[in-house]
C-alpha cells in the first residue's frame, strides 16, 4: 500500500501520479489542476462584432505590491493577446512556450501565425504535461485572441489540453456567473470600444467583494481600431471602463435598497 | 578517352521567367539541359509545381533543384493537412529561401517561385544564388536572362492582362534562347490562377513566330 496524505481526498489512491487512472477513468491530478483553476481570480473573453477583449480579476493579495507588476494578461506576438486564470508561474511557462511557436512560426513562414494553429499548440504543450508521472500538469487555464482578417477568434485552453473556440468565455472562480453575463451580451452588435466596457462590468460584479478585498483590472484589445494589434488597455480608456463597471456596480446595489 | 562533357555537371543554363498580373501570374523557361557543351535534355521542364497552384521556376543546378523541389514539396504538402489550407505562396518561398540559404555553400540553384493563393492573388518571389528573397512584379533568372533585361525594362508594363502577359513572356524567353547558347529548344508557359490552376503550354511553333516579328 502506498503512503499518502491524511488529507481525504476524492481520488485517494489514485491521485499521486498524474499517469495513474483512477478505476471510473478519471485523471485525478488533471481535476486538481483543474481547481487551481477555479480559485483563482475570473478571467474573461468576448468576441465583438470587430475585435476580441480579454479582462482578468486580478487578485492582489498584498497591498505592498506595485501596481500591475504581475499582470495576468500576456502579449503572445503582436496580434495575439493570452489572459490566464489559475497559478501565475504556470501561466508564464505557458506564455513562454507560445511566443516562441508564435515567433519560430512567423520566421519560417514569413508572415503571422493563425490562432487556431498556436491554440492547437498550446493544447498539445499542456495535454504533454498530463501524461508522463515525471511532470504535473500546469495549473492554469488561458484565453487565447486575435483579430484575423476582419474575424474575431477566442480560444480557451485548460489543464487537460481541451480547447474550444468561443464567442465568449470565462474561467477561474466566478467563471459561472461571467458566462451568464456574457450570455445576455448581443455580441454581434457590440463594438470592441463598447466591449471594454462591458467587460470590466463583469469583472466587477463577479468580483467577491468579502472574500478577495483587493484586484487589479487587467484588460487587453485587439481590433479593427488596433490594426489587429494586441493592445493592453491602460490611461483613459482603461479609467473609462473601470468607472463605467463601478458605476454599473453601483445602480445595481442601489437597485437592492427597497 | 571519355568526352569533355561527360565530366561535367548537368546544368540547366536556362531562361526562366515570372510576371505577377490581376488574379495571378504568367511563368515561362527554356527546355534546355545541357552538360558543358553536349545538350543532355532538349526538352526539359524546369516549370515544377510545389502545389497546384504554386510553381517553381529552376536554375543553376538540375539536381540540386529538382531535390530541394521534392523537399519543399513535401513541407507544403504538410502544411496543406495540418491547416487545412493550400499554403500561401509567401510560405513557400520562404520554405525554398530556408534551404537555399542554409545550404548556400554546398548548392548552385537559383530560383523563381510564382503561384497564386486567396489572401493576396498573384504574387512572384525571386530567390537568386545565396537565398535572397524578394517579390517582384516580374522576375527573370538563369543564363540567358542577361541578354534580356534590357527588353524586359523597356517591355514591361504594370497591369498587363493574363494574355498580354503570356505574350510578354513568350516573346522574352525566345529572345533570349536566340541569343544564349545554354538557352534552347521551346518557351514553356504557364498561366497560374483560382480558377484554371494552371495552363501550359508548349510553344514550339510560337518561337518560330517570334523570330520572324524580330527579323
Amino acid at each position: 500500500a502506498r503512503p499518502h496524505p491524511t488529507m481525504s481526498s476524492i481520488g485517494t489512491g489514485y491521485d499521486l501520479d498524474v499517469s495513474e487512472y483512477s478505476p471510473e477513468g478519471k485523471l485525478f491530478q488533471v481535476e486538481y489542476a483543474h481547481k487551481a483553476v477555479e480559485s483563482s481570480g475570473t478571467a474573461v473573453g468576448i468576441c465583438c462584432r470587430d475585435g476580441v477583449v480579454l479582462a482578468v480579476e486580478n487578485i492582489v493579495t498584498s497591498k505592498l505590491y506595485e501596481t500591475n507588476c504581475n499582470r495576468r494578461v500576456f502579449h503572445i506576438d503582436r496580434h495575439i493577446g493570452m489572459a490566464a486564470s489559475g497559478l501565475l508561474p504556470d501561466a508564464r511557462a505557458v506564455a513562454r512556450h507560445a511566443r516562441e511557436e508564435a515567433a519560430d512560426y512567423r520566421q519560417s513562414h514569413g508572415e503571422p501565425m493563425p490562432l487556431s494553429e498556436l491554440a492547437s499548440r498550446v493544447s498539445n504543450l499542456m495535454h504533454a504535461y498530463t501524461m508522463y508521472s515525471a511532470v504535473r500538469p500546469f495549473g492554469c487555464g488561458v484565453l487565447l485572441a486575435a483579430f484575423e482578417n476582419g474575424r474575431p477568434q477566442l480560444y480557451g485552453v485548460e489543464p487537460s489540453g481541451v480547447y474550444y473556440s468561443y464567442h465568449g468565455y470565462a474561467i477561474g472562480k466566478a467563471k459561472q456567473n461571467a458566462r451568464t453575463e456574457i450570455e445576455k451580451l448581443k455580441l454581434a452588435e457590440l463594438s470592441a470600444a463598447n466591449g471594454v466596457k462591458e467587460a470590466a462590468k463583469i469583472i466587477y460584479s463577479c468580483h467577491d467583494e468579502v472574500k478577495d478585498k483587493y484586484f487589479e483590472l487587467d484588460l487587453s484589445l485587439t481590433s479593427a481600431e488596433t490594426a489587429g494589434r494586441h493592445v493592453i488597455v491602460t490611461g483613459e480608456q482603461w479609467t473609462e471602463a473601470s468607472n463605467y463597471a463601478k458605476a454599473a456596480l453601483e445602480e445595481h446595489d442601489s437597485d437592492d435598497d427597497v | 578517352m571519355l568526352a569533355d562533357w561527360t565530366q561535367q555537371e548537368v546544368l540547366t543554363g536556362t531562361t526562366i521567367m515570372a510576371v505577377e498580373y490581376n488574379g495571378g501570374v504568367v511563368i515561362g523557361a527554356d527546355s534546355r539541359t545541357s552538360s558543358g557543351t553536349y545538350v543532355t535534355n532538349r526538352t526539359q521542364d524546369k516549370l515544377t509545381p510545389l502545389t497546384e497552384y504554386i510553381y517553381c521556376c529552376r536554375s543553376g543546378s538540375a539536381a540540386d533543384t529538382q531535390a530541394i523541389a521534392d523537399h519543399v514539396r513535401y513541407y507544403l504538402d504538410f502544411s496543406r493537412i495540418s491547416q487545412g489550407r493550400e499554403p500561401t505562396v509567401r510560405y513557400a518561398a520562404h520554405v525554398m529561401q530556408s534551404i537555399l540559404y542554409n545550404n548556400r555553400d554546398n548548392l548552385s540553384a537559383a530560383v523563381i517561385v510564382a503561384g497564386w493563393d486567396e489572401v493576396n492573388g498573384g504574387q512572384v518571389y525571386c530567390i537568386p544564388l545565396g537565398g535572397l528573397l524578394v517579390r517582384q512584379p516580374m522576375a527573370a533568372g538563369g543564363s540567358g536572362s542577361t541578354y534580356i533585361w534590357g527588353h524586359l525594362d523597356a517591355q514591361f508594363k504594370p497591369g498587363m492582362t493574363d494574355t498580354e502577359c503570356q505574350e510578354f513572356v513568350a516573346k522574352s524567353v525566345s529572345l533570349a534562347i536566340k541569343r544564349d547558347g545554354s538557352s534552347g529548344g521551346v518557351c514553356r508557359l504557364a498561366v497560374i490562377n483560382r480558377r484554371r490552376r494552371t495552363t501550359a503550354h508548349y510553344h514550339a511553333r510560337r518561337f518560330a513566330k517570334v523570330v520572324r516579328w524580330l527579323n
